[in-house]
């Protein structure tokens, strides 16, 4: 294996755990909200695409379509009904709130599902691979890292273009007075998660494909999100996108030396860009 | 008949400290109202429960004749009262035309565009792509007028909006004011500068210690009386 081509599969890699961090970037980004359900929201969608795919026979790609909106809504009804409740000057209630969300999911994913790995079969696409020379591309990866692109465009031209995007940097800046433009700040917030979670399905579909996954997968996906998110700098979607990038070549080069450094030289990329530039690589410039 | 708005003997606290103490006013269709008073008097307050952000006068507020004390501020908007906050609190993560158009996300129709807001404040026009904390106060709060005016109120409160403003700068915002009239707006404007508030109002309120000390037409008030109001001052002399 060439050095060209673990860069490019890190590259790929990187898109999936933007992919993961996307929808965590979005809702800290609008509301300071630390989601530490992530993760398991995240095993939860794969899941749901599982369970349409093994149940339905459905193609995966179809299945995801029709989690993408049952996740929104989840995501809505979980902002409206809990986690609103939590958001005040005090950051704690919500950490404890979602941590304790990330234990209930994950058990009730063990009773429903038992713990058996379990995989998203995407047929013939899982092997296919475009080969160009020295570099050899899946096709999967590729359009995991593609989505993502698609997703953090997706995401900017709604918050930089559109009137809920203006409702939501100004109900980020300041709840009060954007109540007095005729916000619903809770409402607002429950469309972000609403979407976080749309977004959670995406990524869930490349979790399910890419590799086995069980009820208890949601943390270790929560810490790489995480990281994706802390080394991009907090509140910027394409920082986002570079911290996936970076943490992900960082876990293929390490695997390259030894297979057993792939997750520490990920964590190892995180702890050094944290020492550099501890706001991470483009914090939003207005904080 | 029954005022645009109306608070009756409403009274306010925070935590155990009582703010107002039983405040009646009136406000017509199409009036301009200046509420004057030091520091302290309540002026603030009395905003704060006229545009929803304070919540707790069930029975004090009324907007054509309905109880509106108890609704929070998005919902006293789709009644027609906008305002402009104490310290122009623009966003600072949109431009000056984003911070004018979310003014507009309650979608009143009426006179009030970009297009007619960018004639009254032209300065914005050519500002429209700069974030909004980077123009000078005055244009700031050129700026929070605008964004209050896009939601095309009936009744916009101005709360101190020559605070910290030159007064060069004051007059030009004032200039503004019979526009804005014209446009069928009653206006509400909480001064310090009462010489401000005396040229444009149809009727003044002075304040003291959260109550109203005296009430009238500017005409019909004088100077020692303004004063005495104002500052409680009528008779310590102790000579």
């Amino acid at each position: 294996m060439t050095i060209l081509d673990t860069i490019v599969q890190g590259v790929l890699l990187g898109g999936l755990y933007a992919l993961f961090a996307a929808g965590l970037s979005l809702v800290f980004g609008i509301m300071r909200l630390v989601n530490l359900a992530h993760g398991d929201l995240i095993v939860l969608a794969a899941f749901l695409i599982l369970v349409l795919v093994n149940g339905l026979g459905l193609n995966p790609f179809l299945a995801v379509l029709i989690v993408m909106p049952l996740m929104f809504i989840a995501g809505y009804a979980l902002q409206a009904v809990l986690l609103n409740r939590t958001l005040g000057k005090d950051v704690l209630p919500p950490l404890l709130v979602t941590f304790g969300l990330s234990i209930v999911l994950q058990n009730a994913l063990l009773e429903g599902f038992s713990a058996d790995s379990r995989r998203i079969s995407a047929g013939a696409l899982e092997t296919a691979s475009i080969n160009l020379g020295a570099v050899t591309i899946g096709l999967m990866p590729l359009m995991a890292f593609l989505s993502a692109v698609a997703v953090i465009v997706g995401l900017n031209l709604l918050i930089y273009r559109t009137a809920l995007g203006r409702a939501f940097r100004a109900t980020s800046d300041d709840p009060v007075t954007a109540g007095l433009m005729g916000i619903r700040p809770r409402q607002v917030f429950a469309v972000a998660t609403g979407l976080a979670m749309a977004v959670v399905a995406i990524a869930a579909l490349y979790l399910g494909t890419r590799a086995n996954f069980d009820p208890t997968a949601g943390p270790a996906r929560l810490i790489y999100a995480f990281e994706a998110v802390i080394i991009g700098g907090l509140g910027s979607l394409w920082g986002t996108l570079a911290g996936g990038v970076i943490l992900g070549v960082a876990q293929t080069l390490g695997a390259a030396v030894n297979p057993e450094w792939q997750i520490l030289s990920g964590h190892l990329a995180f702890l050094a860009v944290l020492l550099i530039r501890p706001r991470g690589l483009f914090p939003r410039a207005v904080d | 008949m029954t005022a645009l708005l109306e608070t009756k003997g409403l009274k306010a606290f925070y935590g155990d400290f009582q703010a107002l103490f039983g405040v009646d006013i009136t406000v017509a269709e199409g009036e301009t109202i200046a509420i004057i008073g030091a520091n302290g008097a309540g002026k603030t307050t009395l905003m704060r429960a006229l545009s929803g952000v304070l919540t707790n006068a069930p029975d004090s507020v009324f907007c054509r004749g309905e109880a509106v004390g108890a609704l929070a501020a998005p919902d006293i908007l789709a009644r027609g009262i906008a305002m402009v906050s104490e310290g122009r609190r623009l966003f600072p993560s949109l431009t000056v035309e984003e911070n004018l158009m979310i003014g507009a996300y309650g979608k009143r129709r009426g006179a009030w565009t970009l297009a007619t807001v960018y004639d009254l404040f032209p300065i914005l026009k050519e500002r429209r792509a700069n974030p909004a904390t980077a123009l000078s106060g005055g244009q700031q709060q050129m700026v929070a007028i605008g964004r209050a005016l896009m939601a095309n109120p009936d009744v916009l409160l101005c709360d101190e909006i020559s605070l910290g403003l030159a007064p060069v700068v004051v007059r030009d915002i004032y200039a503004a004011f019979p526009r804005i009239r014209e446009s069928g707006a009653a206006i509400v404007i909480v001064e310090q500068d009462i010489g401000q508030a005396l040229k444009v109002a149809n009727r003044v309120y002075c304040m003291m210690e959260g109550r109203i000390t005296l009430s009238g037409r500017p005409e019909a008030l004088s100077r020692a009386a303004i004063h005495a109001a104002y500052f409680g001052a009528q008779s310590h002399d102790h000579s």
